[in-house]
């Protein structure tokens, strides 16, 4: 009786080694998408992209970075920042700077933030007030603590996250050190 | 400090039952009595703790090591289901008064998605073991105080004069609704 | 036995959800929207059918005290291939589903369709039961995730039908309007039942 357990199990592993070589590709192929289809959406317009990475400002953790090319000149830089201040914890997301440091554009990866309250992060009311803003006059912090960014209703701590995310992603090529 | 928001989040803030829907069904099933619904709490408290425990070791140091991380769904449901079994065997040699108490409920537990749930959350959330075997007490402690908290709402609930089609299963809803309400109310606590 | 009474049976009679009561978790988990009931119930469906007929094929060489053993390392197979299959073809769906994905393994509903139904009928019928059973669940998560979504956010798969500038009645998309909602419409079930 345990035989036919092993083979039943064995029988499943295999099956399952195999779906997973077979979708592995897929995966990766989607998950490339959404960072490229991020990037397009957070930066200006560019011909190509140079890829680097920057020490985040504040830990050990390096964040990667994509500057966006028009012929010699760099159009803006995108940042793969991350918070994990958020409600559900740890929110990823690509913040496209121009070259003067002014916000060009945000774009959520993951996040965990509870339907309805926390994902209104990603609807324009909240963050297109980011758009066009320089960290050096607007200052990355809801109006609670003191800052200029208006909280979403109910959701205060995702809001402080999602500053969080952003000001990570500015010092941390502002004030972080290239590698 | 940390592990002091850790157990209050996963107590209140985010409790397993009112704000992420696991381990729904027992609590549905097993909480027309106090006495029952900690009988219940006491064994999830036990199972989950363990296999949060196990399944991590054998993520860490067998399945991340051999890349074998899409054969998780299958070893952390097979090892559940094995550790109740154990436990359930274990009690009932060593401890026939805690067998008695907990021994019906054990069963049930393999199909309790909370236990699974929380198995794969600290993997996702990528804790260290300190923190998974926190996580997995206190969220266990929160299922037992909902669990709780709920049975002694149903007792009261059997004297009322509920409308026919409000009755059993529909109205224990709406209470859990009433109550999953009144748990956010603890948003703001972390 | 009649196959198409076979069929229909999941949908109102047996529904697994509205009347059987089974597969909580998921039905008030993932049901903020209709698309993500809809895409849950799919993906239960496309388990619950697969691993019926592998157990209707298989049921006479496993013992019977490793039966339930056995099931389970068959549903979790399909689990695994679901889970996979829908991170590489529609990743932003698998997101908002997350957890729940994986936790199809722990569905009474898969088990006790294995236990009760697939072990004790030709593979024909366990499929037939399995379709039933499946697009039962999925009629049960799109009409709550429907009306959570009506009530919620005032939108119905994705169309907002009321101002930009408005929102829904919150509550209903919160854990609590999923309690609320669901409890409300099992007693119109149970209402309409006993009629």
């Amino acid at each position: 009786m345990t035989s036919t357990l092993l083979l039943i199990s064995g029988v499943a592993a295999l099956a399952l080694a195999w779906v997973n070589s077979m979708t592995m590709g897929p995966i990766a192929e989607a998950e490339k998408q959404k960072i490229e289809t991020a990037i397009k959406e957070v930066l200006p317009e560019f011909d190509q992209l140079v890829i680097g990475k920057v020490k985040s400002f504040d830990s050990g953790d390096s964040l990667t970075v994509y500057y966006g090319m028009k012929g010699d000149d760099t159009t803006g830089i995108a940042v793969e920042s991350f918070t994990k201040e958020g409600f559900s914890g740890l929110i990823t997301m690509m913040v496209g700077f121009l070259p003067d440091g002014t916000i060009n554009n945000t774009k959520v990866l993951t996040h965990a933030e509870t339907p309805g309250l926390g994902t209104k992060m990603m609807e324009d009311k909240f963050k297109n007030q980011f758009v066009q803003k320089n960290p050096t006059s607007f200052k990355l912090v809801v109006k609670k603590d003191g800052g200029d960014v208006d909280a979403i209703t109910a959701s205060t701590i995702t809001s402080r996250a999602f500053c969080d995310g952003v000001d990570r992603a500015y010092k941390s090529i502002w004030k972080g050190g290239n590698e | 400090m940390e592990y002091i928001v850790l157990v209050i989040s996963a107590i209140f803030v985010s409790n397993i039952i009112f704000a992420q829907f696991l381990g729904v069904c027992p609590f549905l099933g097993v909480s027309k009595k106090i006495s029952t619904a900690v009988g219940m709490g006491g064994a999830v408290v036990f199972v989950m703790t363990l296999s949060t425990l196990v399944t991590y070791l054998i993520q860490v140091y067998l399945l991340n090591p051999l890349n074998l991380q899409y054969l998780q769904t299958i070893v952390f449901i097979l090892v559940i289901a094995s550790l109740v079994q154990m436990v359930e065997i274990i009690l009932k040699k060593t401890s026939p008064p805690l067998y008695q108490a907990l021994g019906i409920f054990l069963p049930l537990i393999t199909t309790n998605c909370a236990v699974l749930g929380v198995a794969i959350m600290v993997i996702t959330k990528e804790f260290n073991l300190g923190e998974a075997l926190v996580f997995a007490v206190s969220t266990a402690v929160g299922f037992t105080l909902a669990l709780v908290i709920f049975a002694g709402i149903r007792e009261q609930l059997d004297l009322m004069g509920v409308p026919k089609g409000m009755r059993g299963i529909p109205i224990a809803l709406v209470v859990a609704g009433i109550l999953s309400l009144a748990f956010m109310g603890f948003a703001n606590l972390v | 036995m009649n196959q198409w009474k076979n069929f229909t049976k999941g949908f109102i009679k047996e529904n697994p959800v509205l009347v059987l009561l089974l597969g909580m978790c998921p039905t008030l988990g993932v049901t903020t929207s209709a698309i993500n009931g809809i895409g849950m119930g799919l993906a239960t469906t496309f388990v619950l059918v697969m691993s019926n007929i592998i157990i209707a094929l298989i049921k006479n060489f496993i013992p019977s005290s490793v039966r339930i053993p056995a099931f389970i390392v068959v549903i979790a197979s399909f689990v695994t291939i679901v889970d996979l299959s829908m991170k590489a073809y529609v990743p932003a769906l698998h997101a908002q589903l997350g957890l729940f994905i994986p936790l199809i393994v722990v569905n009474c509903i898969v088990l006790g369709r294995a236990e009760a139904f697939a072990s004790k009928n030709n593979v024909f019928s366990s499929m037939i039961d399995g379709v039933s059973m499946g697009l039962g669940f999925t009629f049960a998560l799109a009409l709550l995730g429907s009306i959570r979504e009506v009530l919620g956010s005032g939108s119905i798969f994705n169309y907002k039908f009321i101002p930009a500038e408005m929102d829904g009645i919150l509550v209903f998309v919160l854990a609590p309007g999923a309690f609320i909602a669901l409890g409300y419409l099992i007693a119109i079930i149970n209402s309409l039942k006993k009629q």
